[in-house]
């Protein structure tokens, strides 16, 4: 699809998104509810010494945000895309110069540091940036400069990864 | 007037809501190409600057709408999650995630969509996210209150920045469409099969002349609420649009005979208002009625809207404005407060002239006056019961 007809219609998302419910997208939320779902259920007596997991047990059940339900959606939405456009297919996407199983280390990695990081800055791409760049606010601004003026930083020294 | 969260829309429902907003999402994600990891980290090599188009496409899109849906009245951006700046966690775990982004070559959004059609790179991906979240749980005794430094509050970046609004909106359009010429640029000299050597040349010239000539439409948005109050300030506006005035006796009764159709408006400032209101009244200034609080409150076409000032001016003024909000059945208490006060609320001032007529009066009056005076102080004893409070949405990760 052309880049900015999909930008266009992602921000109409985000527009009903933001008109309908008040509150931008976000990805990184599932995530938090996901641990802070498994690590009370595998390690009680730990959870409940915890701020993190007290904090985010707080409101009831992690499962049943927002977030969560979204996040399946976006599955649900990827999946069907990609059955309409023939993409469904199990493979692992690596630059020229790379092994597979190295693209899978790495992208272990760097989920880490983007999981670790949504949870500092309290949102990620979607979530901190994009929605809020949306409502303008200041903190979404900061954040998508971060994530992308850190990435121009540190890209040459990773360019065999992708090039 | 949105946002319909929580009152249209329930909690309940809204997981519902956010389901099907997020098939949405993932379709647009999907056919964007934001399922290929190469193509997200193209915009770092310069060979793919797809994530930048459809990114700031995005925002400049939702920022238009929200903006638009808000000049004309359909968004109650008060309501909105406006997401607070915590500064250097912000900045610090902005960087995780910029590293985070070239080693993964995915963010969390796009990792989903991207397991969805069956990438592995994408699902150990979201194997690591989830083992971030647990470190970072598991680090939260060490990181102390840092993640709660520096807060500086849910702002806006206009006012960080110390520009109008409209002025901002533009130069960030500007910005965009400049910033897509020169990695047009760019990317057609690094690559063979960058994705703008098929874009047709003209219509991508004249779509953004066009997008930043329509931009320029911000600069001079004028403040709605500033507009319609100065319309309505006019003495010729309102000799065309005469308001219904209701007397103090009828208000009196319709209270007294606790009429569900009657919403009483209290125009005067809250600390007048704290200390002698009408059972029932609502007190709320113009600005508030451009909000979703009042739309709560003023939608239902068949109730009798009166709007209650101290000697009606302002309640001329602010009638006329729901008026032309496009609320129905607006009047004013003739008189204002004051007159009300004289004639219902205070002792012996009725001078008896017509003698049957008068003395029925009179007699309601009276009886007014006791009944409505401990009406009055029971509403005072349990105070804010009569307007409902919109809250503030929750969002964010």
């Amino acid at each position: 699809m052309n880049p900015y007809l999909a930008g266009f219609l992602l921000g109409l998302v985000l527009l009903i998104t933001v008109f309908v419910t008040g509150r931008g997208l976000g990805a990184s939320g599932a995530m938090k509810s996901v641990v802070a779902t498994a690590v009370p259920v595998v390690a009680p007596s730990h959870a409940a010494s915890n701020e993190f997991y007290k904090k985010a047990t707080a409101e009831g059940n992690p499962m049943k945000s927002w977030l969560v339900f979204e996040v399946l959606g976006v599955v649900v939405g990827g999946f069907l895309s990609g059955l309409m456009a023939n993409r469904l297919k199990l493979q692992t996407e690596h630059g020229p110069q790379l092994r597979p199983r190295t693209r899978l280390l790495f992208a272990v990695i760097g989920g880490g540091l983007f999981g670790f990081g949504a949870q500092l800055a309290r949102g990620c791409t979607s979530g901190a940036a994009l929605s809020g760049m949306a409502v303008l606010s200041t903190a979404g601004f900061v954040t998508m400069l971060a994530i992308f003026g850190s990435g121009y930083v540190v890209a040459y020294f990773f360019r065999k990864l992708w090039i | 007037m949105g946002p319909f969260v929580p009152d249209l829309i329930s909690d309940q429902l809204n997981l519902v809501v956010a389901f099907v907003i997020g098939i949405a999402f993932g379709i647009v994600l999907e056919q964007a190409g934001f399922s290929s990891s190469r193509r997200l980290t193209g915009l770092f090599y310069g060979y793919d600057f797809t994530v930048l188009r459809v990114f700031f496409t995005a925002a400049i899109t939702a920022i238009s709408g929200i903006t638009l849906l808000e000049h004309f009245g359909f968004l109650d951006t008060g309501l909105v999650y406006v997401n607070t700046l915590y500064l250097l966690p912000a900045v610090v775990g902005g960087i995780c995630m910029g590293v985070g982004f070239i080693l993964g070559g995915y963010c969390p959004g796009t990792s989903m969509c991207a397991l969805s059609i069956g990438k592995t790179d994408a699902m150990m991906y979201v194997g690591g996210g989830l083992l971030g979240v647990f470190l970072y749980a598991e680090l939260t005794p060490l990181l102390g209150d840092f993640a709660d430094s520096t807060n500086w509050g849910s702002i806006y970046v206009y006012d960080s920045l110390g520009l109008p609004k409209g002025l901002f909106t533009f130069l960030l359009i500007a910005t965009a469409i400049g910033a897509f010429s020169v990695v047009t640029i760019i990317e057609k000299r690094v690559s063979k099969e960058a994705p703008s050597n098929t874009f047709p040349k003209f219509t991508h010239r004249g779509v953004g002349t066009a997008a930043l000539a329509a931009a320029l439409l911000f600069v001079w948005l004028p403040n709605r609420q500033d507009t319609v109050v100065d319309e309505v300030s006019d003495p010729a506006y309102q000799q065309k649009h005469p308001i219904q005035r209701i007397s103090s006796d009828e208000v009196a009764f319709r209270i007294l005979d606790r009429d569900p159709r009657l919403i009483l408006v209290d125009l005067r400032s809250p600390e007048e208002y704290a200390s002698t209101a009408l059972p029932g009244s609502a007190n709320m200034g113009i600005p508030d009625l451009f909000k979703k609080e009042a739309d709560v409150l003023l939608a239902k076409k068949h109730n009798l809207k009166v709007f209650i000032s101290s000697d009606g001016q302002d309640a001329q003024k602010a009638a006329l404005v729901a008026h032309k909000l496009g609320y129905a059945n607006v009047s004013v208490l003739e008189g204002g407060f004051d007159k009300f006060r004289s004639l219902i609320l205070s002792e012996g001032s009725f001078r008896i002239v017509n003698a049957r007529w008068d003395q029925d009066v009179q007699r309601f009056r009276t009886t007014a006056r006791g009944k409505l005076i401990k009406m009055m102080e029971e509403a005072k004893a349990k105070p804010g019961a009569t307007l409902k409070k919109v809250k503030k949405i929750k969002g964010g990760c």
